[in-house]
């Protein structure tokens, strides 16, 4: 049976916010299959009380003293913006068109 | 003249440059002249960095002409993988959502490069965000093995192993997420080191999968990799992950390992890792060198690390799960790549029509199976069972270095393959890393050197040792390198 349909690839596609396009979709739902059918594999390891990690570095809540550091400036952050407008980074409308 | 500058070792060549032997001009000139003449074929570099190189070497020159004393590496030139931010040189990360970018700022690793005092030769190629194992995911073209220029350099690091294979360069830096510093070096013929994680800054490196992701050195000598690394390493406040501990010696280490004794050391084979799946060539160049390490006095061990078998579906769920994450942030908005903003459509379509044109088919896949693997229903069966099994491979490195004191293994399951043979079936490409990918989900060191031929063909032996003991894996490193010695591509 297979790990994921076209269908389910097409919404993940929609979740992650890539228009792929039908001939992707045909593509990348057989690798997948079979990317997800052979990773499955973790699930036959018998970890019910195990504790997971996340993480090798035993950190947490690393903060810095509360004092003012050198940054970019506005032109410098601004510098690779596609559409900068008045020290902003410029965006298409958020809303759909009433 | 400029052959032998090429083909030195960074150490002879910072040495001689110090004692105004040649000037760290005349080193790059000869470099630069070498990318002129091969890397058409060989491809490594995204974007050299000639007028760059020459102003920072003439600068060296300067320096050292007034009296000034520097690090051993001064006037050593280093090629930098495309995946570190350099301040007003491009960086791509091998996809096209970044084409054109110029970073306003150095990433740490790149900062203490400059403070070292080594030019910056240019950028190196590399799959896509480092999504592979071949370069062959790189948006530019694919990097070619100056052993066979029908082979694949490996990856994700292809650029930086094939421009020090073929002379191009004498010191590269590369990532290491699942193996992408090791098996390039392997397959090349170089030498590759992941550092502990956390022991180089993340600072200024593009995230692809954060919990894993370790900058680290790559050479043609060991000695070389560890003058690079001791640059490089060390605690970094900007790096929320960065480890606040003092940096092994880790060149005492190697020399002390090139002396050739090994005595008392203990060496451990892991089980689990003695062929299934290797070819046979590599597995025979890999127990000569392990029966070679005997003779210089180590004790070689049989261990067991029963969860190893699982590290690499496990990392093919983890390493996805958090570039899904991370690559959020290429939406189109602060820089990179804007497409189909017309005036007509609305952000989402915006973002959704520029990650489609800026993203390459491994990037997509791994986003779409991270995101499957974090949504709600698949998350306890995959995510969460992956970070499970984290912990019982961490375990087992644990028990395993109560007895031992490094774990080896081959680097790669098998030699440079030829390109295109694997991408069309992408968990073929994902099987070079079987080896490799333990010590990351672990965090431990881990290097490969090279042990010999197979089929013609540089095979890696990799040596992984406990966090924070990156001495241990250099020292054993060198002894290997001591008896099996380097291996040189041939003339391209």
């Amino acid at each position: 049976m297979a790990a994921i349909s076209r269908d389910e690839v097409a919404h993940l596609a929609r979740l992650s916010r890539l228009a792929v396009t039908e001939q992707e979709l045909d593509m990348f739902a057989g690798q997948l299959d079979v990317i997800l059918q052979s990773v499955a594999r973790v699930g036959e390891v018998a970890a019910d009380d195990i504790p997971p990690t996340s993480h090798s570095v035993p950190l947490v809540n690393v903060l810095r003293a509360d004092v003012p550091q050198p940054c970019l400036t506005p032109a410098d952050a601004l510098s690779g913006a596609p559409d900068p407008f008045e020290d902003r980074f410029r965006v298409p409308r958020i809303l759909e068109e009433e | 003249m400029s052959e032998s500058l090429i083909t030195s070792s960074a150490a002879e060549l910072g040495a001689r440059i110090a004692a105004r032997e040649v000037s760290a001009v005349e080193v790059a000139q000869a470099h630069l002249d070498q990318i002129a003449a091969v890397d058409e074929r060989v491809h490594a570099f995204l974007y050299v960095n000639a007028d760059g190189a020459l102003a920072a070497a003439r600068s060296i020159d300067e320096r050292i002409a007034a009296g000034e004393k520097l690090g051993p590496l001064a006037g050593v030139p280093v090629a930098v993988k495309d995946v570190l931010a350099t301040k007003g040189i491009p960086t791509t990360a091998g996809s096209k959502i970044l084409e054109g970018w110029k970073p306003p700022y150095d990433a740490t690793l790149v900062e203490r490069l400059r403070n070292a005092g080594t030019v910056l030769l240019g950028k190196t190629n590399m799959d896509e965000f480092a999504m592979g194992s071949s370069t062959e995911y790189s948006a530019y073209g694919p990097s070619f093995n100056p052993w066979d220029l029908n082979r694949i350099p490996g990856g994700s690091g292809g650029g930086s192993a094939a421009a020090l294979a073929a002379y191009e360069a004498p010191l590269a830096i590369g990532t290491d997420t699942g193996g992408s510093i090791r098996q390039p070096g392997a397959v090349t013929g170089t030498i590759g080191a992941k550092p502990t994680y956390g022991g180089t800054s993340r600072y200024g490196l593009i995230a692809f999968s954060s919990s894993l992701d370790t900058p680290g050195p790559c050479a043609r000598t060991v000695e070389d990799a560890a003058l690079l690394h001791a640059v490089i390493a060390g605690h970094d406040h900007r790096d929320s992950t960065s480890i606040d501990a003092p940096v092994p010696d880790v060149v005492v280490a190697a020399r002390l390992g090139a002396t050739g004794d090994l005595t008392g050391v203990k060496v451990g084979l892991v089980r689990e890792f003695s062929g299934e799946g290797a070819e046979v060539g590599v597995m025979g160049a890999f127990r000569d060198t392990v029966a070679a390490l005997t003779k210089l006095g180590a004790e070689v061990i049989e261990v067991s690390c029963p969860h190893f078998v699982y590290a690499l579906p496990a990392y093919y769920l983890i390493a996805p799960s958090e570039c899904s994450s991370n690559l959020a942030r290429f939406d189109g908005v602060r820089f990179g790549l804007r497409t189909g903003d017309d005036g007509s459509r609305a952000l989402e379509e915006v973002m959704s029509l520029t990650r489609e044109a800026g993203f390459g088919p491994e990037v997509k896949r791994r986003i779409i199976i991270g995101t499957y693997a974090l949504s709600s229903g698949y998350y306890d069966a995959y995510y969460g069972q992956a970070q499970k099994v984290r912990t019982l491979i961490t375990r087992d490195f644990t028990s395993a270095f109560e007895q031992v004191d490094v774990l080896v293994s081959p680097t790669t399951p098998f030699v440079a393959f030829e390109l295109g043979s694997r991408t069309s079936d992408p968990y073929q490409m994902y099987l070079a890393d079987l080896y490799t990918i333990p010590a990351n989900l672990y965090g431990g060191p881990a290097i490969s050197v090279p042990c010999g031929l197979a089929s013609g063909l540089p095979v890696g032996f990799q040596v992984m040792a406990p966090t924070l003991a990156d001495d241990r894996m250099y020292r054993v490193a060198a002894a290997v390198e001591s008896v099996m010695g380097g291996l040189a591509a041939p003339a391209l």
